[in-house]
Order: C-alpha cells, then sequence, then structure tokens
C-alpha cells in the first residue's frame, strides 16, 4: 500500500533522510518508529507530497508520488505534527472547507462531515470557534480532516503528542477503531504507542532504517529470552548469586534494590525463584514481568546500533 | 474553478469573521469622504466665482475639479491600507501551518494563489462599490459625466489589483505579518514616486520610468482617457506579482 524505494532528502547539506526502503501492507496500522530527529516527518511529508524527495521512488496506493502528486493527495488523508486548523473557523464549517478542497462532490459534502464528526466524537464542539476548543478537541478535528474524503491511506504523525494520559487513550482508541481496509501509519517517538496500537513497526533512526516487520515476528525475532523483575527487601549481588544456581535461570543481575533474572525462552524457572526467594527469607515484594525484545531493540537503535 | 471559488471563500470569511475587513473598510470610506466633502467644498466656492464670468463659467467641470482629484487620494488611501489586506494571505499561513493542509490537498498551488487573489479583489471592489453613494449624491444634485467616472474607477479597481499582487508577494516570503506589510510599503511607494526620478532624468531612461510608474497610468484614467497602454501596464504588473508568488511557493518546497 505504501511503498518506499531508496528514499533519500537532503536539507542543503544536511541529509535527513538516507536511503530509505520499506513496505507497508494494506489494512494495518503501521508505527514509523524512532528517537526525535529521525526523518519521521521528513518521510511523511514526502509521502503526502508536501515535500519533494531529493532521490529514489515511493508510491502510495499504487500512485507514484512524484509522477500523480493529485492521485495520491486524492488517496492520503494526513495530519501534520502541527494540526492545520483556522482558528476563526467553526469544527463544522472548517470540515465543510477541507471537504470542499479535498474534492469531495458536493453533493456528499454534507454526509461527510456528518460522518467524520461521528467518527472523531465532535458533536459536542460542532458549532463552536476552532479557537476555543481544547487540545484534545483540536486533535480530533485534526484526525477529521484527515478522514474527511474517505482516504484509503491515513498519514498520522505524532497523533497523541501534547495530549494529557486520557486523551492519548482516547486518541488511540479512535485510530484503532479505524482500522479496516484503510492502511493506517502512524508515527511516533514512543514505544508503547507501537505496542498498544499498531500492527507493525518501521523503525528508523537518523533517516536510516533499522528494522521492519509485523510486531509479532519482530518481538519472536529479537527476544530468545524472557525475565522478570524481583524487587526485595534485602536484594543486591548475594541475592542475584544465589538466584543464578536455581536450575534454568540464564542470568541474574542486581540492578539496585532489584534483581534481574532471565531464562531462555521455553523454560520457566519463576517457582523456583519464588521458592529460593521465601526460604532465604530476602523478602520479595514485587515481581513483574520484564519485556525484553521489542523495548531492549529500539534502546539499542537509538543509543546507536544496529539489528542484523 | 471550483477549487479556486473554494480557497476565495475561506478568505472572505477570515477577512470578514475578523475584524480586519471592517476596520479597512470603515476607515477607507471615512477618509474618502472627508476628502470628497472638502473637494466639494472647494468646487462650490470655485464655482460662485467663476459664475460671475461667462468665459470661466464654461470651464466649471465636476469630473475635473472634484473626482479627479478624490481618485488621486483615494490611490493614496489605496496605496496605504492594501498592504494591510494582502500582508496575512500567505505569512499567516505559513506561521499557522496550515500550508501543510493546503499542499497536500489536491489543489494546485495556482488555485491557492488565484483563490486569495479574487478574494482581496472582491474586498477592494466592495470599498470602491460603497464609494458610489459620494457620486450618488453629485448625480442628485449635479450634472456630471458618467463615462470618465466609471474610467477612474475603472482605474482605481486595476491599481489596487495590482498593488494586491504585490502584496501577496511579499506575504509569501514571509511568515511575518508585519515584514510583509512593510516591505509592500517600500515596493509600492518606490513605484510611486518612480515618476519623480522621471522628470529630472532624459531620454530612454526618463521613459522608461515614466511607463514603470504608477502615477503616470493613473493620470491619465483619471482624466478619463482609456489607453490599452495603462491596461497593460496594470494587468502585466499584476500577472507579474502572481507569477514571482508562485515562484517563491515552489522554489520553498523543492528546496
Amino acid at each position: 500500500m505504501i511503498e518506499v524505494q531508496n528514499l533519500i532528502k537532503k536539507y542543503g547539506q544536511l541529509e535527513a533522510v538516507k536511503d530509505l526502503t520499506f513496505k507497508v501492507e494494506q489494512g494495518m496500522i503501521w508505527g514509523l518508529l524512532g528517537p526525535n530527529a529521525a526523518g519521521k516527518t521528513t518521510t511523511m511529508r514526502i509521502l503526502t507530497g508536501y515535500l519533494p524527495a531529493t532521490d529514489g521512488s515511493a508510491t502510495v496506493a499504487g500512485y507514484d508520488v512524484f509522477e500523480q502528486p493529485n492521485e495520491v493527495k486524492r488517496a492520503i488523508g494526513y495530519l501534520p505534527e502541527v494540526v492545520p486548523l483556522y482558528p476563526e473557523m467553526t469544527v463544522g464549517v472548517f470540515l465543510g472547507f477541507v471537504a470542499e478542497i479535498k474534492r469531495v462532490p458536493k453533493a456528499k459534502r454534507a454526509a461527510a462531515v456528518d460522518k467524520v464528526v461521528k467518527a472523531a466524537g465532535l458533536e459536542s464542539v460542532r458549532g463552536r470557534l476552532i479557537r476555543n476548543i481544547s487540545r484534545g478537541f483540536k486533535q480530533r478535528v485534526g484526525i477529521a480532516q484527515a478522514l474527511i474524503h474517505d482516504p484509503q491511506v491515513l498519514i498520522l504523525d505524532e497523533p497523541t503528542i501534547g495530549l494529557d494520559p486520557a486523551q492519548i487513550v482516547e486518541i488511540r482508541e479512535l485510530i484503532k477503531s479505524l482500522r479496516g481496509e484503510r492502511t493506517i501509519m502512524l508515527s511516533t517517538h514512543i514505544l508503547a504507542e507501537v505496542t498498544q496500537t499498531c500492527d507493525g513497526v518501521v523503525i528508523i533512526n537518523e533517516g536510516r532504517l533499522m528494522a521492519c516487520d509485523s510486531l509479532a515476528s519482530l518481538t519472536a525475532s529479537v527476544s530468545r529470552r524472557d525475565g522478570v523483575l524481583l524487587k526485595l527487601r534485602r536484594g543486591g549481588e548475594e541475592a542475584a548469586a544465589l538466584f543464578r544456581q536455581v536450575p534454568g535461570v540464564e542470568k541474574a543481575a542486581a540492578e539496585g534494590d532489584a534483581v534481574r533474572v532471565e531464562w531462555a525462552r521455553g523454560q520457566d524457572p519463576r517457582d523456583g525463584v519464588t521458592r529460593l526467594a521465601v526460604e532465604k527469607g530476602l523478602g520479595l515484594l514485587e515481581m513483574r514481568p520484564h519485556g525484553l525484545g521489542i523495548e531492549d531493540l529500539y534502546l539499542k537503535i537509538v543509543s546507536g546500533g544496529t539489528v542484523q | 474553478m471550483s477549487n479556486i471559488w473554494s480557497i476565495a471563500k475561506r478568505e472572505l470569511r477570515a477577512y470578514f469573521s475578523s475584524p480586519i475587513a471592517y476596520v479597512i473598510v470603515a476607515v477607507f470610506l471615512l477618509l474618502v469622504g472627508f476628502f470628497f466633502y472638502s473637494l466639494v467644498w472647494w468646487f462650490n466656492s470655485q464655482a460662485m466665482q467663476m459664475a460671475q464670468n461667462p468665459y470661466y463659467a464654461q470651464q466649471v467641470n465636476i469630473n475635473q475639479m472634484v473626482f479627479s482629484p478624490l481618485f488621486h487620494n483615494m490611490s493614496i488611501i489605496l496605496l496605504l491600507m492594501l498592504p494591510l489586506l494582502t500582508m496575512r494571505l500567505f505569512a499567516e499561513e505559513k506561521k499557522a501551518g496550515t500550508e501543510e493542509l493546503l499542499y497536500t490537498s489536491p489543489v494546485s498551488v495556482v488555485q491557492i494563489i488565484l483563490g486569495k487573489y479574487l478574494a482581496s479583489l472582491l474586498v477592494l471592489a466592495l470599498m470602491l462599490v460603497l464609494t458610489w453613494i459620494l457620486a450618488a449624491f453629485v448625480f442628485a444634485f449635479g450634472n456630471p459625466e458618467l463615462a470618465p467616472l466609471l474610467n477612474g474607477y475603472l482605474g482605481l479597481f486595476l491599481m489596487g489589483a495590482a498593488f494586491i499582487a504585490v502584496g501577496i508577494f511579499f506575504s509569501s516570503l514571509t511568515e511575518n505579518q508585519i515584514v510583509a506589510a512593510i516591505l509592500t510599503f517600500g515596493a509600492l511607494l518606490l513605484f510611486w514616486v518612480l515618476s519623480w526620478a522621471a522628470s529630472s532624468a532624459s531620454g530612454l531612461w526618463k521613459g522608461t520610468l515614466e511607463y514603470l510608474s504608477f502615477f503616470q497610468h493613473f493620470d491619465d484614467m483619471t482624466r478619463g482617457i482609456l489607453d490599452t497602454k495603462d491596461l497593460v501596464y496594470y494587468l502585466s504588473f499584476a500577472f507579474f506579482g502572481l507569477f514571482l508568488t508562485h515562484a517563491v511557493i515552489q522554489s520553498r518546497r523543492w528546496r
């Protein structure tokens, strides 16, 4: 659905996107993950036709972004990083305007506005000036304007940035509810965003592709081990040494008061670990699964490593 | 075409849902009304005196004595006010980030420029049409000629259209509205006073400067002369301004 081939973008001397190649399948939610200044916004701006690439090619919904920009613009709904809103318009009027410039036929405009107002939960603010609505609602208006011409591809640049936790959850639910035939690509620098919303992920750093796969296979490929983090009343290096003797445990390391215990996937020495903690009187306070895999992978990427 | 109108409608809405359009139109009418009143006052006293002498009585001409100077006054007011009308057109979109919506929509840059241009032209037309009230008084109590009057209005409109094109160009250069307005003032004033430089120049240089000056072309039109040379001047000026705007926007996106 979205295909990028050897994409390069230079701003003068600065190379923002370096030889990026990835492919996103139809009907899924994909995350474009990377730290700040990784080239996420630039990549999205190229896909939407806002910026031209220096070199390489990109196709969206079967149309070449550079050869058939108008077809691509009709196929894409786009929420830029800075939500494009005219403060002096009401929500309803603004959406009507966007419907016009997105070439929604005149007869269908009113229905299109009704539909996105409902989908984005904007009924209560429809008649209010955009200037006067809350940030969360502004973000929803941004998503609504991206949806108005019922695009096949939805590109959302940092859709939850600057929102409070409750609003973040709301927007995530909204995005999930849009899944269907539509392909959605959202950018973020927060890993949790990807693991909670997306089916697949494209990870980039400093303009380079680091990984591109479905979330499931990516997790499976990178983590050969599972683990738990134990919080103990009497933790430290001595406790870690004790845990290393439990059969099945591959690695145990003290992390301040806590101890991280890891084992090869398939085994499960958790019974032995707890029994030991109780018998030795270590004062077990808390035990929780320790995420390995994609989190480690992302950290490694951000700190400058590569995959494969 | 419908895209141009969509853009123009939104711009008009922006003008009229904020105080901008009302303030500009009101101040314009106030100033024009003041000048009109002074000119009619002066015309009355002159006409009284001239009526004493049968030779001068032939020369009393309300078109020449009231409207011609009034058009000159109006053109200066437009020069001062139109940059304030155009300064926001692109600068504001850039600052607010809404240009990203426009440029990622299936609307061409030409359509965006023409839509914004059309909206300002309509505000200009409204400003001029409202001053017809003054002309209506003159028609009610005197007998001016219609043709030179219309010609003068055509001149004002064309000149305003050229001013607006210059304003749009400078608005596309910056995201700061004040900067856009100041640059527009500077450029318009410069083209205005070129004729002063022309008066002390000679030969080809003189002709060129005279041709480039707003003043020279406008003078003809307030006297009731309709010359294709003047029409071509204003239209090409407007076209050039819009053309440069297009070039600026395209180059920004391709940088």
